[in-house]
């Protein structure tokens, strides 16, 4: 894609990341499974293995887990690329956000909106689902990728107060335990 | 009584800004809106318990990354459309200079081993959070049945059979919320 110029790199960041702002119902964690299709398989920025590598960066960093569009920005188009997909990802659905929280509590705790609630809901938690599988599929872990991600739910559901980086910490320590066992 | 929670003399832009903005650069392995709650309620009193509350509860039902909707919202209570633009501003410029910044740490550093298996370990693990995340919600999903439907059919859709997005959300959502719609007095 190098030969591409910076302009056409942006705008196709925008295509991609824009539309996905607006459907990622449930948080960004709920569009990770078609942000990975569309930044490997389909416009081919980066490969499986950077997309695992750049998923593990932006959730080390501060800041939402969805800055992964972040870094697939900067991966794609340097910090022009970075910048760019971020207003691309949080913009749109900031729009939209400040839209109706001028009419929210007008409209607080009327029926609707608790259907609203429950009919979006499962569809977040669809979505989260597909992007787990989709992670998972990718990298390099294999079973034992599988069986750590088993430990860390099963591990937070037993105590919900364990702080996420004590959780990332454990991931990161026991993928280098069994780097050395397998020497 | 929607103006309730806006103080009489509310803060100024660049101090909202210096809040968010530590929050953003601080908040690392997530917990933001938990974070945001804390400032705006307890620390500085610029909001009360519930009306930041009902702002989680529209983060959520919203699209887009819930801490970035949570602080749209608090900031539009705050001081309107420019505390909003403030706050959300404040909130990423930290996060994305740093995320950025350890993306090329790594680049240079990637042929190490022990960093492979460190970035191969924390993104199973983070895969364990956002699997902890769905069975929260599924739990919430499964006892009634047009939810659990839609729920499984998203993932079929997305995860398995890889489906383009957009048009799988624009199909699903409206059938999902119509299933739920109150009809007359109270849906069961």
């Amino acid at each position: 894609m190098r030969e591409d110029s910076t302009f056409s790199l942006y705008m196709s960041l925008l295509a991609v990341f824009v539309p996905f702002s607006l459907v990622a119902i449930g948080g960004g964690g709920s569009i990770f499974a078609p942000i990975q299709r569309e930044a490997v398989d389909v416009q081919h920025w980066i490969t499986g293995r950077e997309f695992v590598e750049l998923f593990a960066i932006a959730r080390v960093s501060p800041g939402p887990g969805s800055m992964l569009a972040t870094v697939i920005g900067w991966k794609v188009a340097g910090w022009g690329g970075a910048l760019v997909a971020t207003v691309a990802l949080f913009l749109p659905s900031s729009i939209v956000c400040l839209g109706v929280a001028q009419v929210w509590n007008r409209y607080r705790g009327r029926d609707w909106h608790k259907a609203l609630e429950t009919g979006l809901a499962p569809i977040g938690t669809g979505l989260m689902f597909a992007g787990v599988v989709a992670i998972l599929k990718l990298g390099h872990g294999g079973p034992f990728a599988w069986a750590l991600a088993g430990v860390v739910a099963v591990i937070l559901t037993w105590r919900p107060k364990t702080h996420p980086f004590a959780v990332l910490l454990i991931g990161a320590v026991a993928f280098n335990v069994q780097l050395l066992l397998a020497r | 009584m929607t103006d309730a929670a806006i103080p009489k003399s509310p803060p100024s832009l660049p101090l909202m800004a210096r809040v968010f903005f530590w929050i953003g650069v601080l908040s690392f392995g997530g917990g933001l809106s938990g974070w945001i709650h804390r400032q705006v309620v307890q620390q500085y009193g610029w909001m009360d318990n519930d009306d930041v509350l009902s702002g989680i509860a529209l983060a959520q039902v919203l699209p887009g990354a819930n801490v970035t909707n949570l602080c749209v919202y608090v900031g539009y209570r705050i001081r309107g459309t420019a505390g909003a633009a403030t706050s959300l501003i404040a909130l990423l410029a930290g996060p994305t200079v740093i995320c950025v910044l350890i993306a090329m740490a790594y680049h240079l550093l990637q042929d190490y081993p022990v960093l492979q298996a460190c970035v191969d370990g924390v993104a199973a693990a983070a895969v364990g959070l956002n699997l902890r995340l769905g069975i929260v919600g599924a739990q919430r999903v499964m006892p009634r049945i047009a939810p659990t439907i839609a729920m499984i059919a998203t993932f079929l859709a997305v995860g398995v059979f890889e489906w383009p997005l957009v048009p799988v959300v624009l199909v699903i959502a409206p059938l999902s919320v119509a299933a739920v719609w109150p009809r007359g007095a109270r849906d069961a």
